[in-house]
């Protein structure tokens, strides 16, 4: 009968001091020699981490009320726009949101810029009600001046992610980088073999409630994150191969910090922001064993064109060799270059294995897992 | 007789005339080809040295340019705010002369000045914007 362990006694060794917890890096080295048995039984915890921009992140705030009193409608923040439309003092600035289509500077500086305790400007306006009398506000806010600070970002964390070449004769600037033309270099983001979801690809630890490292803080996973799918075809190693399952992650922006939140303009295209992410992976049984040993050789992405306009797919790939500089694509060599910080990620894994390691990370038991079977809607132009 | 060292960007439908071979035998000016990522039907780059009297350097960046090919002088250098950078590599992905390179195993970048050729496109792909020019 195959080996089982509870969250609760993995809990019971991390406070006492004595579970041994690992990084996903240590443990796939360890995967050359050991069989998932022998880690089950050596191993407790394993400490999973990612640092790649996310567009699809933000806050929520809560500026406190003036005297008299306003129901901000239209709000900006160093002139970026928030939206307005909740509650009269709340607003949810988003990472990507920038005043005009070309400005270099968006919510995620904001975001960050508040993450460093720096004065932001408030500018507000409301139509004035009898409950609201206020019509216009414009003052400086800060971390502290403020009540909450949420970070909230709806799609984090991504499984997996395309690997992004340009067929065409023009230089593109995208969301995955610069594009040289005429497969000048091919272009990736994801930590391989650290990252969180690639180490339990089948979510049996991570689901609803999951406490995990957000941007230097505790956070949670709120919910499965938006186009969660878990319709990609697996490689013969379980791993879905291109863009799946997603995270949907909650924390208090008030304890983050700018090491492991920082914003990012991408020419051309806008801005986003690297979050840092670690994601504890309690080892309780050899299933989940034997997918934590996951190297980077075994997880492949697909590869595809963002010159052309229609993503056509152009090979597979494993991310051993899109790490080592170089990949061959239609009898050529071409240089390969990382978006997602594995620097950064690694220092996550650390200190997630320290926090744990040292009794001050407790683990948590998924309230609920995510659906198992989800595909994507297309949008229909119906009209 | 003057050293400086140029880039030349070639564009994907270069004519394919053979440029240093007219820059050595039309205007007698010594070549020094440092680095060269040319193939045809796609932009390529060359950075060379070129030594020749300052007038005939000049009639010779003429004679590239009258090729559709860009050649710029090697005159100022990039700086790059290091204590900032994330290490993500996005840079890395366009550096064609290989001064910004990611560590296979250390997983962090390396600026080597030396061989940069100053082409600018780091300044576009940096993310955080950790890239500027030095004009000396």
């Amino acid at each position: 009968m195959s080996k089982k362990r509870s969250i609760e006694e993995i809990n019971d060794k991390i406070r006492k001091g004595k579970a041994v917890v690992l990084t996903a890096e240590q443990v796939s080295a360890m995967g050359k020699e050991m069989t998932p048995g022998e880690v089950m039984s050596r191993v407790d915890v394993v400490t999973t981490a990612t640092f790649g921009p996310m567009c699809s992140s933000g806050v929520f705030i809560n500026f406190g009320h003036s005297s008299p009193p306003m129901r901000m409608e239209r709000l900006t923040l160093n002139n970026v726009p928030a939206y307005g439309g909740i509650a009269a003092v709340d607003a949810y600035l988003g990472a990507t949101e920038t005043a005009m289509p070309h400005d270099t500077y968006g919510g995620a500086h904001v975001i960050e810029d508040l993450i460093a305790g720096k004065d932001v400007l408030l500018q507000a306006t409301g139509k004035g009600t009898d409950c609201y009398p206020r019509t216009e506000i414009k003052t400086l806010v800060n971390k502290n001046s403020v009540n909450e600070f949420i970070m909230f970002n709806p799609r984090n964390a991504y499984q997996n992610y395309n690997v992004a070449v340009n067929s065409t004769t023009k230089i593109k600037f995208t969301y995955m980088g610069t594009l040289l033309p005429s497969f000048g270099n091919a272009n990736f983001s994801t930590s391989g073999e650290l990252s969180p979801l690639l180490n339990d690809p089948e979510m049996r630890t991570i689901g609803i409630g999951t406490r995990i490292f957000m941007g230097g803080t505790t956070g949670y996973v709120a919910w499965n994150g938006t186009q969660f799918n878990t319709g990609k075809p697996l490689n013969e190693n379980g791993i879905p191969v291109g863009n799946a399952a997603t995270l949907s992650l909650i924390g208090d922006a008030k304890l983050m910090s700018t090491r492991f939140i920082r914003a990012a303009y991408f020419e051309k295209y806008g801005v986003s922001m690297y979050v840092g992410i670690g994601i504890p992976i309690p080892v309780i049984d050899e299933d989940i064993a034997s997918r934590v040993l996951i190297r980077n050789s075994q997880i492949e992405t697909n590869i595809i064109d963002y010159g052309s306009g229609n993503f056509e797919v152009l090979g597979r790939i494993d991310y051993e060799k899109l790490f080592s500089g170089k990949i061959t694509l239609k009898g050529k060599k071409i240089r390969t270059a990382p978006l997602s910080s594995v620097k950064v990620a690694r220092e996550i894994a650390d200190l997630l294995k320290k926090e744990v390691a040292e009794g001050r990370f407790i683990l948590t038991e998924p309230v609920a897992l995510f659906p198992k079977t989800t595909g994507l809607n297309k949008l229909e132009i119906r009209i | 007789m003057t050293s400086r060292r140029f880039v030349l960007t070639f564009p994907p439908d270069a004519t394919g005339e053979p440029i240093t071979y007219n820059l050595i035998k039309k205007y007698d000016i010594m070549v020094n080809i440092v680095k060269a990522d040319v193939s045809p039907g796609q932009i390529g780059h060359l950075v060379m040295e070129m030594t020749a009297p300052g007038k005939v350097l000049k009639e010779g960046m003429e004679y590239i340019r009258q090729q559709n090919v860009e050649c710029e002088p090697i005159d100022k250098k990039i700086h790059y705010k290091k204590d900032l950078c994330i290490h993500c590599g996005a840079c890395s992905a366009v550096c064609f002369p290989g001064a910004l390179t990611m560590g296979r195993h250390t997983a962090e970048l390396t600026f080597d000045a030396e061989k940069c050729v100053v082409c600018e496109l780091c300044l576009k792909s940096c993310p955080l914007n950790l890239f500027s020019i030095d004009i000396g």
